[in-house]
């Protein structure tokens, strides 16, 4: 039962590296835009937020396909890129990556934008007051007091991201090696006669990983907490 | 010498106000609503005003027919709130730190022994903010506005969410400052006692409006 083989394997080390990456990267992204979207007016703003928002309500199917569409070799982004800077998203890891950032970017930046909403803008004018440039203020006041919100949106974001599946296999398929994720791999092995066994392989090992990933989240959340409220 | 000369609409309610003020306290005496923290907001850049100037020793902060408008953080004004205001993610010791890091002063270990000892807040320096009596609060929040080293001091009604023992205490640290520190303060009150015991000129506001100036004798008697 718990022969992993190397296939499999290649397919848990791929989720959690693409989990990873897709986190990392959309974190800076979100905390812009999560900042923009709780302390900035501008034209067009329900029209951002609405479009963040998008792939937590389209198909995955759908978001999927559009990312094809555009990011594609033959896509209109997608072509550029490739031509121009040897960048290549269809099929390739890099563009599992890139939908699983895509789809759990809305559940990432939520948490972020309610804990910025949250910080008492009397204290960055205090900071304002004392020589702080907004730039300044931000990074000494803001970001350190929505830290628990930025660690929660992080942990949601990894958890949607390693669970991805619908628009990963639609923008990117399901090769072995190089975009099967565990998802994808459970899917394979649930249309393979005697693939029952693995299949139940990796969904325990999957629910692992998405229980450490809760534990450590708590911690960092009790900690985040601590290190705010400490006397 | 600070120059005032300013007009800004609130809704149904404006200030407008013009004054010229050299004392070490210029106190704003009025009751709640008669514009004393929004003209104290727009000294320190807060708000800006609609139209008017505002300037400190000929320094031009504001001056709307010019399009002059100094931001917050590079007025040097320090501001102390009525609600403390600090950081509740850094001990005492950094929150006093944070205006020399924020306009990257060099240490000054002989003024910030002499401002802790002045202030009475030597032993909380380990300390958070939540774990503070108010008066403490206040303590933290003064020294922290003057050890950002700042041309002028905005106190507005730093006593004010305090009971009358607090205000006791505290009280005596404000009369040191105005004598030892040797910035110029503008202090925020509706308190004529106070007022008397710490402002050297006063500027009587009523509605958004000057109704008097001058020293202390402008003030109301008996309270």
């Amino acid at each position: 039962m718990f022969d992993i083989t190397p296939t499999e394997w290649t397919a848990i080390l791929l989720s959690i590296r693409v989990a990873v990456i897709a986190t990392l990267i959309s974190t800076p992204i979100g905390i812009g835009v999560a900042w923009l979207l709780a302390r900035r007016d501008f034209w067009g703003k329900p029209i951002v937020d609405a479009i963040i928002y998008l792939p937590l309500v389209l198909p995955p199917v759908v978001t999927g396909y559009l990312l094809l569409l555009t990011l594609g070799k033959r896509g209109l982004v997608g072509g550029w890129l490739a031509e121009h800077l040897g960048i290549v998203f269809a099929f390739r890891w890099t563009g599992a990556a890139l939908a699983c950032g895509v789809m759990s970017f809305p559940l990432l930046v939520r948490p972020i934008r309610l804990s910025i909403e949250a910080v008492d803008r009397k204290l960055e004018q205090a900071a304002g007051t004392l020589g702080a440039s907004p730039w300044k203020v931000f990074a000494t006041v803001t970001l350190p007091l929505a830290m628990p919100g930025v660690l929660a949106g992080m942990v949601l974001g990894f958890a949607k991201a390693i669970g991805e599946f619908g628009a990963t296999i639609t923008f990117v398929s399901n090769i072995p090696g190089e975009t099967q994720t565990i998802s994808s791999a459970i899917y394979s092995l649930i249309q393979t006669p005697d693939g029952d066994t693995a299949a139940l392989r990796l969904v325990i090992i999957s629910i692992s990983i998405a229980i450490a990933a809760l534990i450590a989240s708590e911690w960092f959340a009790r900690r985040a907490t601590q290190r705010l409220h400490g006397n | 010498m600070l120059r005032v000369d300013v007009f800004k609409k609130l809704g149904e309610f404006a200030v407008d106000v013009a004054f010229t003020s050299e004392g070490r306290v210029t106190g704003l005496f009025g009751t709640s609503g008669a514009g004393k923290t929004s003209l104290v907001s727009m000294i320190a850049g807060l708000v800006k005003p609609d139209r008017g100037v505002i300037a400190i020793d000929g320094d031009v902060l504001d001056d709307t027919a010019a399009g002059v408008h100094v931001p917050a953080h590079r007025r040097r004004i320090g501001y102390v709130f009525q609600d403390a205001r600090l950081f509740p993610h850094l001990n005492v010791a950094q929150n006093l730190d944070y205006g020399r890091r924020m306009n990257r002063l060099d240490r000054d270990p002989v003024q910030e022994t002499r401002m802790t000892d002045l202030l009475d807040i030597g032993d909380l320096l380990a300390r958070r903010p939540g774990g503070l009596s108010g008066g403490e609060r206040q303590r933290v929040a003064l020294g922290r506005a003057l050890l950002s080293r700042p041309r002028l001091l905005l106190l507005d009604e730093p006593l004010g969410a305090l009971d009358d023992k607090r205000k006791a205490e505290i009280l005596p640290y404000l009369v040191r400052l105005r004598d030892e520190a040797d910035i110029p303060m503008v202090y925020v009150s509706h308190d004529a006692d106070e007022m008397r015991q710490l402002a050297t000129s006063v500027v009587m506001l009523k509605r958004g409006r000057v109704a008097a100036f001058g020293g202390v004798e402008v003030l109301p008697q008996a309270s």
